[in-house]
């Protein structure tokens, strides 16, 4: 099934069980633009959310190396937690394979908003968005993704090509 | 099927090889079954007046806790080093019976901690693609009308250790504990979704969680209308902090990480927003390098909860197996149990009711002789979907997919009784 035909079936089903549905006493109240702004901390992998601000992997290593170091490595090699860099060509066949940033993850915006509202894990939320925006850099540095000086931002962000950007395909039932 | 009545045993009909009997020899063998068991060596001992009998017991307590003697019964848990709080906490499962997990056994699996969350002050944000972003509290909330619902939950990481090519020598709480079931009570989340007026553009809801980690993952709209709920209890109290208080996602029959707990925003959105959960974690990679993406429903399962490892028979003759079947397709309609690696089948005795989406227990005499035996049980759901041997699994989507791990579990029970866990 493709993901147009995936949409068609389920709003099929959401129809079909329009009619049963409870109504409710009305008591929602309306949400400010301000308020929305404050909750809304998702990234789109079209760049919908991303603030303003920039970042480039010069920076962002300093960033990485005060805060990311202890769990993720010198460079991202993990250990004592996961690896965020490396792992090409393990996808396929038989062998372990390594899932990291370069080798697995099919989108670059997905790296700045997990970071920005997860990371550090004793402190997340404590990067500015201006440090996200460069450890995001310096993560897509380590690589090979871009250079150290390319400076990564709500336009730039999701252009950038995932060496994995191709791997997935939409699961349907039975395979 | 073999149906052979034994001379020594004529209530005891065989159902399948290797001592599996009709589920009647329990009914009609009840007597006999008595008998044997006053020269079993578990009533040697004279009876006596106790000394609970001869005094007052303790005064009334406020929460009542299980008997301390049932202290073992209990989650077992493990986290990544740096990180106390993430991690999974898994039901032990070969030591509960029925199909309700109690609260304090439900498995638990965080990404960043439990939250105090001070329900006064949580707010639920439904924004993006519709007419009007609403804000709701928990105490709007308790207006609207509420639906319960037995639903079972599971990880979509469950039973993961079965993908390595030797049998991991562990128990049914350590292999697929991330497994529980309870009946949740909460508001439908179609209601809500009728009061912001979604636009006809939106296709998929995000759901976040207000914890430090704010997991969050891409809902369907066609299941977020269908059959989603904003679950406020569990069990009949509310929800425990482990387990998303005051607020979660309940979808049915889908995989656990996207039932996200400690709710606090939804977004209406057109496509996906790609999270962390559902690009890099939550999808199978298979043998081609591809990863399939977005598999939502947990597909149709079971598991032998009794006998099983650390729940092994002591002495020979008539046991009960017993286990939990289910589905994230609908209703479980048959469960075939095997004592001989899967050669012969025997169907199960479903306990009603068997609800959709909801675990089944599923019972089965079993008379053993001494000898070697290996368990399974073989699920299948209203939609046709059978539980697949884990050859089968393996050779369609390969050993590194590790997620929804759905296929046969094989206990291998030995001359002696040691129960483990084998591949057959």
């Amino acid at each position: 099934m493709s993901m147009r035909e995936a949409i068609a079936a389920a709003l099929l089903v959401a129809l079909a069980g329009a009619q049963a549905r409870a109504e409710g006493p009305a008591l929602g109240r309306a949400a400010s633009a301000g308020e929305i702004a404050l909750f809304d901390i998702s990234v789109g992998p079209d760049g919908v959310g991303l603030p303003p601000g920039a970042g480039a992997a010069r920076q962002g290593r300093l960033v990485y190396e005060a805060r990311c170091i202890g769990c993720h490595g010198e460079k991202g090699e993990g250990k004592p937690n996961d690896r965020l860099v490396g792992g090409f060509g393990t996808l396929k066949g038989g062998q372990a394979a390594v899932k990291t940033i370069g080798s697995y993850w099919p989108y670059a915006t997905t790296v700045f908003d997990y970071v920005r509202r997860a990371m550090p894990f004793d402190a997340p939320k404590s990067l500015t968005d201006e440090e996200v925006y460069a450890v995001t850099a310096y993560l897509l540095h380590l690589n090979g993704i871009v250079g150290e000086d390319v400076v990564v931002n709500a336009q730039t962000l999701p252009k950038i090509e995932m060496p994995n950007r191709g791997g997935f395909t939409l699961y349907t039932p039975g395979k | 099927m073999k149906r052979r009545q034994r001379a020594d045993r004529p209530n005891e009909e065989e159902a399948a090889g290797a001592g599996l009997l009709h589920r009647r020899a329990f009914i009609a063998g009840a007597g006999a079954l008595a008998g044997a068991a006053t020269s079993g060596s578990a009533f040697a001992e004279s009876l006596a007046v106790e000394p609970w009998m001869t005094g007052p017991g303790s005064p009334f307590t406020a929460y009542g806790q299980p008997s301390r003697f049932e202290a073992s019964v209990a989650r077992a848990y493990a986290s990544p080093p740096n990180a106390p709080g993430a991690g999974a906490a898994r039901t032990p499962l070969h030591r509960l019976h029925g199909v309700i997990t109690p609260n304090g056994l439900h498995f638990e699996r965080s990404h960043s901690g439990v939250p105090d969350i001070d329900p006064d002050k949580h707010r639920l944000l439904i924004h993006g693609l519709v007419a009007r972003p609403l804000v709701f509290s928990l105490e709007s909330l308790a207006r609207y009308p509420m639906e319960s619902r037995i639903a079972f939950i599971e990880c979509g990481g469950n039973s993961a250790a079965l993908n390595q090519p030797e049998p991991v020598k562990a128990n049914v709480q350590t292999l697929h504990g991330l497994l529980s079931c309870a009946e949740w009570t909460g508001v439908r989340l179609s209601t809500l979704l009728d009061e912001v007026g979604v636009d006809s553009a939106a296709r998929f809801v995000l759901a976040e969680g207000g914890d430090a980690a704010s997991m969050s993952r891409s809902v369907p709209l066609a299941k977020a209308m269908d059959d989603a709920l904003i679950a406020l209890y569990q069990n009949g109290e509310r929800i425990r902090p482990s387990n998303g208080y005051p607020m979660r996602l309940l979808l049915p029959g889908y995989e656990g990480n996207m039932q996200v707990k400690w709710l606090r925003r939804l977004k209406l959105v057109a496509a996906p927003a790609m999270t962390k959960d559902e690009t890099s974690k939550y999808t199978l990679l298979q043998p081609d390098g591809t990863a399939l993406q977005f598999v939502f429903p947990m597909e149709a399962k079971s598991a032998i909860t009794q006998p099983s490892p650390d729940a092994a028979p002591r002495e020979l003759g008539l046991y009960e197996i017993s286990g939990l079947a289910w589905s994230g397709a609908g209703r479980i309609v048959k469960v075939e149990v095997s004592a001989d690696g899967g050669r012969s089948w025997a169907e199960a005795h479903l306990q009603e009711p068997v609800l959709s989406k909801a675990l089944t227990r599923f019972r089965l005499p079993w008379r053993w002789s001494g000898g070697p035996a290996v368990l399974q049980s073989r699920a299948t759901d209203e939609t046709g979907n059978v539980q697949p041997t884990r050859d089968s699994l393996l050779a369609r989507r390969g050993p590194r997919a590790l997620y929804h791990f759905n296929a046969i579990t094989s206990w291998g029970v030995a001359p002696g009784g040691e129960v483990s866990h084998v591949y057959a």
